[in-house]
């Protein structure tokens, strides 16, 4: 799976960071996401998919 | 022969109403009425205060699809806006531009202004700060008298203790700070009673700023003035934003702690289960399920339609008034079935009680661990907590920007 954050589009919500600490971060001087790892590993996808369907800005897009 | 009243008076009688009053035996869920017409379609026409009929939009994946379109507008100047109160709309013209009614890059700029502080990294950085302040306070009310309100002993002071400790306001000032903010955000009184309050708080806020200036904390003040001194942000401006983080945060936050106690008390099984588990999964688990179960912002978000609207096979005309009511989708049996059962430990987390979209609430994660923390310190301390009155007596919060109730009586 690969995992492409909208920078723009991100509200700095942080819910992603809630879903899947691994993957998502939130930037200190603003609180937009930082994805940490683009092609993260099988045993995360189900916090990933989460994570992409709980962002309110729907910011996050898996490619698989 | 029967009659039958086909005259437009009666027509506009089937017109549904918002909002409607809830039911006295059911305090704790949305009205039923409003429950009904969303199990029959997803959106529906509905008259509000001033006799305009908005589209309320019901169903939870509708609900999603409206708040998350670009051709939905937060700009109240526009005719047609669906104000939530008489009160909201004859004060429109001393309402500036704020990231309440800003659309698209206007939005997203004070937005990003905001969004450092409220970080979850940030929040958990609170967290100790936050366990200690709410041991405090429940060590004050169990040396007290007994019984006693459980709003004045903790679900008021709580919150605006923690948006001290958020802002950065020093130690000693937390009693003044307390006393005017109590004034301050009270929405039940009248711009009149509460302006000194917000005055006190307002120049009190100002020196602060400058002081933060010179010596520079980890708090919102000093990113604030950071940014006054980047010439990014204008100190009155930065007053508001600080005025706009106490409101927002104060009787949202009580509220819930109240209304949550209450809703426990009568729920004994999920409050055992509170009590007994630990695991920081569970409360966090818990606290979505209680967002959910109350949603305490019950005046539904207001909006506003750009253009035609094409959805669940209706058209939302542009111009139309928009209103969302949370609780309508919290409690839509698609998303979450047997909506009417609190269950602790059912899967919550999508959930509307903060709404969704790009005006998602900014403050929810500080929301989050507030909760996390009474919720997982109060019914473990004090576990004969009770109420002290019969749960008919208590008096709700039906027509306030947030649902809750006055008092609440407890003893233990």
């Amino acid at each position: 799976m690969k995992v492409v954050v909208d920078t723009d589009k991100c509200v700095a919500a942080g819910n992603c960071v809630a879903a899947a600490m691994d993957v998502f971060d939130q930037r200190d001087e603003d609180g937009i996401v930082v994805l940490l790892n683009e092609y993260p590993p099988a045993e995360l996808a189900e916090d990933v998919r989460n994570a992409a369907a709980i962002c309110p800005a729907l910011a996050i897009r898996i490619e698989d | 022969m029967a009659e039958t009243d086909t005259s437009p008076a009666a027509a506009d009688a089937q017109v549904p109403q918002f909002p409607t009053p809830r039911s006295a035996k059911c305090p704790f869920a949305p009205p039923s009425d409003l429950l009904a017409l969303g199990d029959e379609k997803p959106l529906a026409k509905a008259e509000i205060w001033d006799g305009s009929t908005p589209w309320l939009i019901l169903g939870h994946a509708a609900q999603r699809a409206i708040l998350a379109d670009p051709r939905v507008s937060v700009d109240e100047h526009r005719p047609g806006f669906p104000f939530p109160t008489r009160t909201m709309a004859e004060t429109l013209e001393h309402r500036p531009l704020t990231i309440f009614n800003a659309d698209g890059a206007d939005h997203a700029r004070f937005r990003r202004m905001m969004t450092a502080p409220f970080t979850r990294n940030r929040m958990e950085r609170l967290r100790p700060a936050i366990q200690q302040i709410t041991d405090q306070l429940i060590d004050e009310m169990l040396a007290g008298p007994n019984p006693t309100d459980l709003v004045k002993a903790l679900s008021l002071p709580l919150p605006s203790l923690m948006i001290c400790e958020v802002l950065g306001v020093p130690y000693a000032d937390h009693e003044f700070f307390q006393e005017h903010a109590e004034v301050a955000t009270n929405t039940e009184l009248t711009g009149e009673q509460s302006r000194a309050s917000q005055q006190a708080l307002g120049g009190y806020l100002a020196k602060l700023l400058m002081a933060k200036m010179e010596t520079p904390g980890d708090d919102v003040l000093t990113d604030f003035a950071e940014r006054i001194k980047a010439k990014e942000l204008e100190l009155p401006d930065a007053v508001m934003l600080c005025m706009v983080l106490l409101i927002a945060g104060h009787e949202t936050s009580a509220n819930m702690i109240t209304l949550a106690t209450a809703a426990l008390l009568e729920s004994p099984e999920q409050l055992a289960q509170l009590q007994a588990n630990q695991d920081p999964q569970f409360i966090a688990g818990a606290v979505e399920e209680l967002l959910r179960y109350l949603t305490i912002a019950h005046l539904g978000q207001r909006r506003i339609a750009l253009e035609d609207i094409e959805i669940e096979g209706e058209t939302i005309k542009g111009g139309e008034g928009i209103v969302v009511p949370l609780a309508a989708g919290n409690w839509d049996p698609i998303a979450f079935p047997e909506p009417d059962r609190l269950d602790l430990t059912r899967e919550a987390r999508h959930h509307h009680a903060f709404a969704w979209g790009v005006h998602q609430c900014l403050g929810q994660q500080l929301a989050r661990i507030e909760l996390q923390v009474v919720y997982g310190t109060l019914y473990r301390r004090i576990p004969t907590l009770r109420l002290a009155v019969s749960r008919d007596e208590l008096r709700f919060r039906g027509d306030s920007l947030a649902y809750g109730v006055y008092e609440l009586p407890v003893t233990w």
